[in-house]
């Protein structure tokens, strides 16, 4: 078992189950926050049903945080790992049909940037300033005020489209890649799966960026 | 047949060897026949430098056929060149035009020691063999045809597996130095296979065990080894590997041996 963990077959293993557990939440997240764009209470009593459930809040967040730090703990061993076996680097590098796509080649990168980006999220979110309202009598936050508060900043919104675009180049590669590294490739339907991840990464990526857009352009710009 | 003569620059990788720092240097390719292949104009360009009394380049070839693995280095930036499928060895000068500048580098990685300019020691390629890579039963005399069924599917994959001629492409394209790509290649040519599945889990553990200590890294699944390769290995075998890997990983049993009491 701590050999497995230790080798770079069973790393990988590590991060395509981490991943899929995030890229599984990420769906739904970006699911349920497309009622923002049906109206701000919808929004709030979707958002007051999550945190009155404290089993499944509390399992979710849990189950979350530790795929993330078993995803980034992994990452950073294995990009340590494969800087060192490249040892010294080439003057160029492979080019046209054997050159490897932007969002395998980069998944470091953009992963850091999305790390960043969930804390800030959180940060600005979860832990941010909390209002208050009353939907059919009951209390809850008004978390959709906050949501407009700051997506009527075109800074914010532009901060916002660029990890989301990011997101999806990680989901493209990070989806497609869950299958390869738990040896579910197959050649059947090898360009099924190939589609896939950029299938989902659009949906998912796409209908988050939907959100901040519409916020914007209804509120801020309207007003 | 047209025959047409073009002059290439060439920035070559020179290094003496392992201690010593390398720098690439340029040389002038004239008058070289497009029908010629890649290694005969190198051939002529250290014709030239000996007759200069100069140090010719040194790479490695062999049979220059496609089919023995010996050669290979980088072309601006790619495994073999420009060409998918083809060894260095059968890619030809006409597929490249008149004033073209080209970048010869070796295979980088960590575990490909260099031996000498566009040379690399390819031995930890033959240590992860040396740990699986084969059948420990007797196979006797070649069998009689269909004596064991075998469906046409999997004699099929295992074949295409072990067209796998171990140049170190896939080591060398992979942004990781991973040498995952080759290993699988022989994972799958020989699990496939009655004969192998006796030690699949053995193999996989042992060779993905001993690619890992060679300091090669871990399978980003970006393609570039597969796009590389004069053989078209498919990345499908990496798939194999890991799933073998994973089932003997969590299914290993221990070994009994004479006088353990059994």
């Amino acid at each position: 078992m701590l050999s497995f963990i230790q080798s770079t077959v069973g790393k990988k293993y590590l991060m395509g189950l981490s991943g899929l557990i995030w890229a599984g939440f990420i769906f739904g997240h970006m699911a349920g926050n497309m009622l923002i764009l049906v109206s701000p209470d919808a929004y709030n009593v979707y958002g007051h049903a999550i945190v009155s459930n404290k089993i499944l809040l509390y399992g979710t967040e849990i189950a979350l945080v530790g795929a993330l730090v078993a995803h980034v703990i992994c990452a950073i061993f294995l990009t340590k790992q494969n800087r060192e076996s490249r040892g010294h680097r080439y003057a160029m590098n492979p080019n046209g049909q054997k050159a490897a796509s932007f969002a395998s080649e980069w998944m470091a990168i953009h992963g850091s940037v999305i790390l960043v980006f969930i804390i800030l999220h959180l940060v600005t979110f979860k832990y941010g300033p909390h209002y208050e309202t009353t939907v059919d009598g009951v209390v809850m936050r008004d978390l959709a005020k906050l949501i407009i508060e700051v997506f009527s900043q075109p800074m914010a919104v532009l901060w916002y489209l660029v990890a989301l675009v990011l997101l999806g180049f990680h989901l493209t590669h990070g989806v497609r890649s869950i299958f390869q590294s738990f040896g579910l490739l197959h050649p059947a339907y090898q360009p099924i799966i190939r589609r896939a991840g950029a299938i989902y990464a659009v949906v998912v990526a796409g209908g988050f960026i939907s959100q901040p857009v519409f916020v914007f352009l209804t509120r801020a710009v309207a007003a | 047949m047209s025959e047409k003569n073009i002059n290439v620059t060439l920035k070559v990788w020179r290094q003496k060897n392992q201690r010593e720092e390398g720098k690439f240097k340029e040389y002038l390719a004239k008058d070289i026949s497009t029908d010629a292949s890649f290694l005969e104009m190198l051939d002529a360009v250290n014709e030239e430098l000996i007759s200069k009394g100069e140090d010719p380049i040194a790479f490695d070839h062999d049979c220059r056929e496609g089919i023995c693995g010996s050669c290979g280095f980088m072309i601006n930036g790619n495994a073999h060149g420009p060409l998918k499928s083809t060894t260095v060895c059968q890619l030809h000068m006409r597929n490249f035009k008149d004033g073209d500048y080209l970048t010869l580098e070796p295979w980088r990685a960590a575990a490909f020691p260099m031996i000498k300019d566009l040379v690399v020691d390819r031995t930890a390629l033959d240590r992860i063999i040396k740990v699986g890579g084969f059948i420990s039963v007797n196979t006797g005399n070649a069998p009689d045809g269909n004596a064991i069924p075998i469906p046409k599917t999997a004699a099929d994959e295992a074949f295409n597996a072990a067209t796998c001629i171990g140049c170190g492409a896939c080591v060398a394209s992979c942004k990781n130095a991973s040498a995952a790509l080759f290993t699988s290649a022989k994972i799958s040519h020989l699990g496939l296979l009655p004969q192998g599945q006796v030690e699949v889990e053995k193999r996989a553990l042992n060779m993905v065990g001993q690619m890992d200590r060679e300091g090669f890294g871990a399978c980003t699944s970006t393609g570039s080894c597969s796009a590389s390769c004069p053989k078209d290995i498919s990345l499908v075998n990496i798939a194999r590997m890991n799933r073998d890997y994973m089932k003997a990983s969590f299914s290993k049993k221990p070994e009994i041996h004479a006088g353990d009491g059994a």
